[in-house]
């Protein structure tokens, strides 16, 4: 018999997070594919600073919370701590991994450390309520952008998959989306593929999850989920950006090659 | 030796086998060192790519429970800040050393002692010190890293070894013939559950006000435990001195040479130098105040420190200043004067 | 007893290397010592000088200002540091570099044109060796024992065929007469 039941790794408590966001979509598919590989013993897990600052209350594995933008590095400390035994992830937003982490981000790419890291673009700061991201999109109205992002008063948006994927280091990078039942089970299989990666040793991988926020950006969680689809992806294109070990490499390596 | 090779050697003697550091002058050498022995001892050194890095990659190697240190000098600290309001905010064991240079900004890489109000107050935001060790030779860089170590874990808090350009460029005879005592347990690190034990949680953030005061009133009942137990300082030619000089670290071993000429000339002229400079040696100061006439303090800062030594003797005793700043160290002749002149017409 | 040595130069000239082999000596003869160098932030170049403190006692301040022996080897060493020797102080000059004499007549003083005794040996690079021979000869503590010993412990063993030079050096030094 197949039941359906909350992933031992997530603990029974209910999320804090707002109706219809995604960010519990994404706890449940880190949590199965902890319990599915029975890594949650050795799994030491870094919340960021953004809406999941909580994800500690959330995850059965040990968990520490970082400064802003600074997972990356703290992820890198404790795998280096016990790089044989420990299994560690980070799971930061937008505004942590690409504004104020961007340094932490890249550095820990180029040196392949070996660490998985979940991205949630929302393109939007959510616990600060709804400012501008350095994902937001041209033209996106947000508290602090109240016009629309004008991109020649504060530049492009930023492309993580994209502009790692020109580094020689990371392992693996992919961009997926959780806002329909195909997209999810999609997503389950990328992450799992970033922590077996990790198991495997291979090194730096990065799974961008291209999420909503419907309450910043004042849509029904249906509407928001379509937003995705109108608007995100054109901009963020799914896919692998870079699977060293499958050969896809990305930018300028896949024209050196 | 030099001392800076000395905190370098001694942090691996205490079982340190984790680095992080950012190159800054003059405390390059730690980093050298740890680059060159860490591989063949099974550490880890890590060029980070910046200091704020370098303090969160501490952080990591601390909650996984590990004997972590790093390493800077004043620009350097400044940037760490975050991480050490981080790392008291989480109650966290770790090393920080700063070889001080002069500032504010650049400044110089000449050596200063004007990072005393950021180290012995905290450094970053919040409530909270850290252990703040000042040594004054290259045997106590390797005497005060050890027991940096053995202090931060037994009362998870950061300690900070205060040196500066001169100590840590200087060579000096040093033995490592410690005793080096066995590392306490800490069950609370976030080592994996191994499905053996609820999750530990590493962690600053505390929404509820109540219960964040709670962990403050509880931070600092242990601070004053450490008030206790832990303040060290040398106490030289002071129990009949009428003029006591109070100096830390290199300004300590100028005023000492001060110390010696002015008894050679008759003057009752004594030395108290802080080892800790949190905890302050306040009672030691408040005793000799009694029968001081007057307390100069020797600093290589526009005066930092004679704040602590006013609080501490309670404005019974005038208290002065003899300093040297952006780089340049006072000379013994130059706190001699000052000796001669508080003897001859200074005093209560 | 407290002897206080300035080593003053351009940096690149072996002055801190020289201070490092007196120290050590003064290690191995069980003496109380410092070593202090100036740091700057040219790797080669620039002025470069160190302190070192030899004593009986433990020692002090570790920065020399009034020396009892000065090792110059450029002139603006000398025009910064001749009126700091002690009275009774012994001066050192590396007379291919500096044309000048030494305007006090209070110190001993040695002329010794290392540079080009070196240079002629092939080795430019160790007047300063060459000027350790000659002041530890002068002050009447050349001993060639720990002189040895000194050099065993500041010579890196990947470095070990210079230690032979190294004592060449001294040892033309030693034997220098004006």
């Amino acid at each position: 018999m197949i039941v359906f039941d909350r992933p031992k790794s997530l603990i029974d408590v209910p999320f804090h997070y707002c109706p219809g966001c995604t960010h519990g979509i994404v706890h449940r598919l880190v949590a199965e594919a902890i319990d599915e590989l029975g890594i949650e013993g050795k799994t030491v897990g870094i919340a960021p600073v953004g809406c999941s600052v909580m994800a500690y209350d959330y995850f059965n594995c040990d968990m520490i919370e970082a400064a802003h933008g600074r997972a990356p590095a703290v992820a890198t400390g404790v795998k280096r701590s016990d790089p044989d035994n420990l299994i560690v992830f980070t799971y930061q937003g937008d505004g942590d991994l690409a504004s104020i982490g961007t340094a932490e981000t890249v550095h820990a790419a180029a040196r392949n450390e070996n660490i998985t890291v979940i991205f949630i673009n929302n393109a939007i700061y959510g616990m600060t309520g709804g400012q501008m991201a350095p994902t937001s999109l041209p033209g996106q109205v947000t508290q602090t952008s109240p016009y629309g992002r004008d991109v020649n008063l504060c530049g492009y948006p930023v492309k993580i998959c994209e502009m790692l994927s020109e580094l020689e280091g990371p392992e693996y990078l992919e961009r997926v989306t959780v806002n329909s039942v195909k997209n999810v089970y999609n997503a389950k299989r990328a992450i799992k593929k970033a922590f077996q990666n990790q198991i495997d040793g291979k090194g730096f991988s990065l799974i961008e999850v291209i999420s909503s926020c419907p309450t910043n950006w004042g849509m029904t969680p249906k509407e928001a989920l379509k937003w995705i689809d109108d608007k995100m992806i054109p901009y963020y294109p799914l896919g692998v950006y870079k699977d060293r070990s499958a050969g896809i490499l990305g930018g300028a390596q896949k024209e050196a090659k | 030796m030099k001392g800076n090779e000395a905190i370098a050697e001694a942090a691996i003697q205490a079982g340190c086998r984790h680095y992080f550091g950012y190159p800054i002058t003059p405390q390059t050498e730690i980093a050298a060192y740890m680059a060159k022995r860490m591989p063949k001892i099974g550490g880890t050194f890590l060029q980070a790519e910046s200091e704020i890095a370098a303090i969160n990659m501490v952080y990591g190697v601390s909650s996984a429970g590990k004997r972590v240190m790093t390493s800077s000098s004043s620009p350097g600290i400044s940037l760490k800040s975050e991480g050490l309001s981080y790392l008291a905010g989480s109650d966290l064991p770790a090393l920080v050393v700063n070889a001080q240079r002069g500032g504010p900004g650049l400044g110089g890489i000449q050596p200063s002692q004007s990072d005393y109000f950021q180290a012995t107050r905290g450094g970053g935001h919040g409530d909270y010190h850290m252990i703040v060790l000042a040594p004054s030779s290259v045997q106590e860089m390797a005497d005060l890293t050890i027991k940096g170590f053995e202090l931060a874990d037994q009362y998870r808090m950061t300690a900070m070894v205060l040196a500066d350009g001169t100590i840590g460029q200087m060579m000096e005879p040093v033995s490592f013939d410690f005793e080096i005592k066995e590392q306490i347990a800490k069950p609370w690190a976030t080592t994996g559950t191994k499905m053996a034990r609820k999750h530990n949680v590493v962690n600053s953030l505390y929404l509820n006000p109540e219960q964040l005061e709670k962990t403050n009133f509880e931070r600092y009942e242990r601070y004053e435990v450490i008030k206790q137990n832990e303040t060290l300082c040398e106490e030289y030619l002071c129990d009949d001195a009428d003029i006591i000089i109070a100096a830390f670290g290199i300004a300590a071993r100028v005023s000492k040479n001060a110390v010696n000429e002015a008894r050679a000339n008759g003057i009752k002229a004594g030395l108290i130098r802080p080892i800790t400079l949190w905890p302050f040696p306040e009672k030691v100061f408040a005793k000799h105040a009694e029968h001081a006439k007057q307390i100069i303090s020797v600093e290589l800062s526009m005066g930092q420190m004679i704040e602590d030594v006013r609080l501490a003797t309670s404005c019974k005793v005038p208290v002065t200043l003899c300093c040297r700043v952006g780089g340049m160290i006072p000379t013994p002749d130059q706190v001699y004067n000052a000796i001669v002149e508080a003897n001859e017409k200074g005093g209560k | 007893m407290t002897k206080e040595y300035l080593f003053a130069g351009f940096g690149g000239q072996g002055l801190l290397f020289s201070g490092k082999v007196l120290a050590y000596k003064g290690l191995i003869e069980n003496k109380n010592v410092s070593w202090l160098p100036s740091y700057g932030p040219e790797m080669r170049g620039g002025t470069a000088n160190c302190s070192v403190i030899l004593s009986d006692d433990p020692v002090g301040a570790p920065i020399v200002l009034t020396p009892d022996v000065l090792v110059a080897m450029n002139n603006p060493s000398l025009d910064k540091y001749e009126n700091a020797v002690r009275s009774g102080g012994v001066i050192l000059v590396d007379s291919s570099l500096i044309e000048r004499k030494v305007n006090r007549d209070d110190v001993s003083v040695y002329y010794v044109p290392a540079t080009k005794l070196a240079s002629d040996e092939g080795a430019p690079t160790l007047a300063n060796m060459i000027l350790m021979g000659k002041l530890l000869t002068v002050l009447g503590d050349y001993n060639e024992e720990t002189v040895n010993k000194a050099l065993e412990k500041c010579i890196s063993a990947r470095h070990a065929d210079m230690k032979e030079l190294n004592r060449k050096m001294m040892e033309i030094g030693k034997n220098y007469t004006e």
